[in-house]
């Protein structure tokens, strides 16, 4: 482990720990600006589906991982998002560069709002309010036809930046970086709040909320602010997401969406940024490592198998009973391990990350 | 005038009533404690001046506000920091993420300016710091400075939890039971901290203690509750030579013989 | 006349909702874990069951088909605990919801692939016969459904209070440490309810199943039957029960008086106006953490 001298107030600000990380962060951002060039049109669209996941996915983690609060109904917020940013652009004629941004703050204040009433609610309840509101979601888009073009739903224009117009399928590098450049501005944003008091007022909420509100912590309003920021986020990968898959109905923003958008995160590992990232390839990826797998059976192995239905969904399932039961950090947690044993090489010892035993945390009291 | 006045403040859970018509005034620069057998209500006395509830009867009055016109999350704000008799302390964060914690009533900043980090953001985050590695030497707390909580011995939490609460810059500190579970040189590392926190850093300081020799040692003036109702009042000694106080300790063995 | 109609046919879903609801709120008053997988468990019940009586797949008599799902559902519920659930002792609420969840996608993707993703009808006895009472048609089917929950809520308040495992299960629920210092085996209790709460899963299940037909994602109706939780209070049986009818009873009035589409949302709508103004449901009780 590399020992860290401090010697400023601004060693914990700085976005990088050290020069070791940012050089690491600078091959990493340099490798995905050049993506392009390295990988095949299919491969980037799917990378680009992962980022549009792994936006949506920091949108629900600082609900979920930073501030504690379940949401089993974000899939509401990537379609406020979603049809906001079309409906913005063919109905009152905005521009994208307009359209794009209010979407995402028209999704943000949506949420917060939406958040008032249920910020009182904890765990289970929360869930299914959540839930509910997924639910809902579906049939208010159906009801507000007009607007949404109920179940015949939307298409999405080409996104056009400043006259430079960008087609998913007609020029998907220039798609990928967009997607590639609104990422980053999240990333740069979650972590802009990780080091300010809001952040740390998250955090407090999360794990005290008594003690947070003797720290002066307005604890609802805290929520319903996480709630904002939150879906703001996930509004912002709802409006990329429609112009991704072009035509769009309420069906693509169904309960289960939202299911699946926190079970990813939980796969990824809660409470990181890394595990929206690592979820997001889980999910994006999985449909195509499955369809993979198989051709390679077929041809290695000569064993032909027929498209089992919903293999994925059960993998994934599984996928996921797997790591609560075994590591319940996530990848993220695979990963920090992994990490540890390379710098600390040959040091490593077994039974490092033993996990602390925790005790049932009755939550019916607050 | 009192920092703090307790007005004939009565709180029931229930049937229960936990303080009944209690009365006490705190004096700036004063350490005060709250003495008593368990389940006497002398949490609750704390959690009714944090405003965790409403109290059935009585006003609650610092430094001239009317706290019962406050909601709880303004206490910190109005300058009344506290610690709790389990520990509360943010598990899953660092300890110097907790006391920045502390630092929330300083905030200048907005959702939009931090979203962006902006210059003024980082020049207020470096002036939060510095305020909480003071509270960081103050206590002695270098060595866990970047560890999570959850880690953490419990006698090195309970001053995590203390440093916390200062970094508050509270007029009142509140401290329930800061040496339970400590060990005889960490308690008096509290007795030392705490004439500090008075002497040094003029804090007033209200405190639930068992430890009689330390509520002896460090307060100016001691209250005894036993079922919700105020016993004696006065300096240690006189309380602790209290008839009413030292029957309700060992127990009152003529009223039980006559119970049972 | 067809206000007493609506009035059967939406106290018929309401009990099977209010069923799926009881096994929700019985593991979570005894367990505080959150069994999402509740709708799928009903869904599972009603497959098992056509699986054993339908003609197409083992045939075997209607009387002894029923029994054996609801046995099956019940050793799968206490596989899952003590597979799972036991395991995640100590996680967080979410954890348990999240697992819960994932287990339905299994059972939902099982089912499907054995049984096929066609809506299927169970072959029982009761399907298209009618009652006439005092000029008024009624489903013998939905009938059966009303007096069976009946039935059983009975038979289940009476199991509670009088027998030992009753009592035990209601002390573990009341408080899990101090049941654990009185000699209660926690642990074998936490796994009966499970068991308990597989075989009112199967209850519904093949309710459900003879009212219509049954596909794999039915037990998405789950999410109505949490809703119902909430309504009538995460704490209470009866609670659960009521709430579940009170969902049940609202859907087809609020088709029958209102556009369609707007009707759908009615019972979250209610769930919406409990959370704002009974955050805590109408039948209970949640305390505040004491500092
Ligand atoms: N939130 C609450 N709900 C119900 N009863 C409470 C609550 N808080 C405290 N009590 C009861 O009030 C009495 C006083 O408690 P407390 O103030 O914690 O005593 P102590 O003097 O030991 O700090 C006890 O009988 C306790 O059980
Ligand atoms: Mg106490």
């Amino acid at each position: 482990m590399r020992v860290q001298f401090k010697t400023s107030y601004d060693t914990d600000i700085r976005l990088f720990k050290d020069r070791y990380q940012l050089a690491w962060y600078a091959v990493l951002g340099a490798t995905l600006i050049a993506l392009p060039w390295l990988i095949d049109v299919f491969m980037l669209g799917e990378i680009t589906n992962v980022l549009i996941f792994a936006i949506a996915g920091m949108g629900l983690m600082i609900l979920v991982g930073q501030t504690g609060q379940a949401s089993l109904g974000h899939a509401a917020f990537l379609a406020v998002g979603c049809y906001a940013n079309v409906i913005l652009q063919q109905r009152a004629g905005l521009p994208f560069v307009v359209a794009f941004p209010l979407a995402g703050l028209i999704s943000g204040v949506l949420g917060a709002l939406i958040a008032l009433p249920m910020v009182r609610l904890h765990g289970i309840y929360l869930a299914i309010a959540t839930l509910a509101m997924s639910v809902i979601t579906e049939d208010i888009i159906i009801i507000a036809e007009p607007l949404t073009g109920g179940v015949g739903g939307l298409f999405a224009p080409d996104i056009s930046l400043f006259g430079y117009v960008i087609n998913r399928y007609g020029d998907p590098a220039a798609f990928y970086w967009f997607t590639l450049a609104v990422t980053l501005f999240c990333v740069w944003i979650y972590r802009n709040l990780l080091r300010s008091p809001l952040g740390r007022a998250f955090a407090a909420v999360r794990d005290s909320e008594v003690s947070a509100q003797a720290m002066g912590v307005n604890v609802p309003k805290t929520k319903a602010i996480a709630f904002g920021v939150s879906t703001f986020i996930t509004g912002l990968s709802g409006a990329i997401l429609g112009h991704y898959i072009g035509v769009f109905t309420p069906e693509a923003f169904n309960v289960l969406v939202s299911i699946q958008l926190l079970l990813m995160i939980v796969v990824g590992g809660l409470g990181t940024i890394h595990g929206a990232f690592f979820g997001a390839l889980v999910i994006a990826l999985l449909p195509t490592g499955i369809g993979m797998a198989r051709d390679w059976l077929a041809a290695n192995v000569g064993l032909t198998t027929t498209a089992i239905p919903g293999l994925e969904t059960a993998t994934f399932g599984v996928i996921l009973i797997a790591f609560m039961l075994f590591e319940p950090m996530g990848l993220y947690g695979i990963w920090a391990k992994m990490r540890t044993y390379f710098e600390l090489f040959p040091f490593y010892r077994q039974g490092m990350f033993v996990r602390q035993k925790s005790y049932l945390k009755t939550e019916r009291m607050r | 005038m009192s920092l703090l006045s307790v007005r004939n403040v009565t709180m029931k859970f229930g049937g229960l009533v936990a303080v009944n018509d209690v009365s006490f005034d705190v004096e700036k620069g004063e350490v005060f404690a709250l003495v008593g057998p368990n389940g006497a209500g002398k949490s609750t006395v704390f959690n009714l001046i944090s405003r965790f509830y409403d109290p059935f009867e009585g006003e609650i009055v610092f430094d001239g506000e009317n706290l019962l016109d406050h909601a709880p999350s303004d206490i910190a704000q109005l300058g009344i920091a506290r610690t709790f008799q389990n520990i509360e302390l943010f598990e899953n964060a660092t300890v110097l993420q907790n006391m920045l914690v502390g630092r929330h009533t300083h905030r200048t900043s907005n959702l939009l300016s931090e979203l962006f980090f902006l210059p003024s953001v980082r020049r207020a985050e470096i002036a939060h710091r510095r305020a909480v590695e003071d509270a960081i030497d103050f206590l002695n707390l270098h060595a866990y400075r970047d560890q999570l909580i959850a880690g953490l011995p419990y006698g090195v939490r309970k001053v995590v939890e203390m440093g916390r609460a200062m970094a508050i810059g509270p007029k009142l500190l509140l401290l329930d039971e800061p040496a339970s579970g400590l060990s005889m040189e960490e308690t008096q590392d509290v007795a030392f901290w705490v004439e500090d926190i008075k002497k040094i850093r003029g804090i007033t300081v209200l405190m639930v203690e068992h430890d009689m020799h330390l509520v002896a040692s460090v307060s100016d003036r001691v209250m005894a509750l036993a079922d919700g109702k105020r016993l004696a009042l006065g300096t240690p000694q006189e309380v602790q030579n209290d008839p009413e106080v030292i029957k309700a300790y060992i127990g009152a063995p003529d009223d039980e013989q006559e119970a049972a | 006349m067809e206000t007493i109609q609506l009035l059967v046919s939406g106290l018929a879903n309401g009990c099977i909702y209010g069923l799926i609801a009881l096994g929700f709120v019985l593991i979570y008053k005894a367990t505080e874990a959150v069994n999402f997988a509740q709708g799928d468990m009903m869904m599972l019940g009603a497959f098992l069951t056509l699986g054993f009586a339908n003609s197409n797949f083992l045939g075997l008599p209607f009387l002894i088909a029923v029994p054996l799902a609801i046995l099956s559902m019940g050793v799968i519920g206490y596989l899952i605990d003590i597979v799972i659930i036991r395991r995640l002792f100590g996680q967080s609420q979410v954890a348990i919801v999240i697992v819960t969840i994932a287990l339905g996608f299994v059972m939902r993707f099982a089912a499907g692939n054995i049984f096929g993703f066609e809506p299927q009808t169970l072959e029982s006895p009761l399907i298209g016969r009618d009652v006439t009472v005092g000029g008024i048609f009624l489903g013998l089917d939905e009938l059966l459904v009303i007096i069976a929950t009946i039935g059983l809520t009975v038979g289940f308040w009476l199991y509670f209070s009088n027998t030992k495992l009753g009592i035990a299960m209601q002390a573990a629920s009341q408080n899990q440490l101090a049941a654990y210092y009185m000699g209660i085996p926690v642990k074998r209790v936490q796994s009966l309810i499970w068991a308990i709460a597989g075989m009112m899963a199967a209850v519904a299940g093949i309710l459900y199943a003879s009212k219509g037909s049954i596909d794999p994602n039915a037990g998405l109706l789950g999410i109505k039957a949490f809703a119902a939780a909430v309504i009538g209070g995460m704490g209470s049986l009866p609670g659960a029960l009521l709430g579940g009818i009170i969902v049940g009873m609202i859907e087809p009035f609020a088709s029958r008086y209102i556009p369609a589409g707007y009707s759908q949302v009615m019972p979250y709508l209610l769930l919406f106006l409990m959370l704002v103004f009974r955050p805590h449901g109408i039948l209970a009780q949640v305390h505040r953490k004491k500092v």
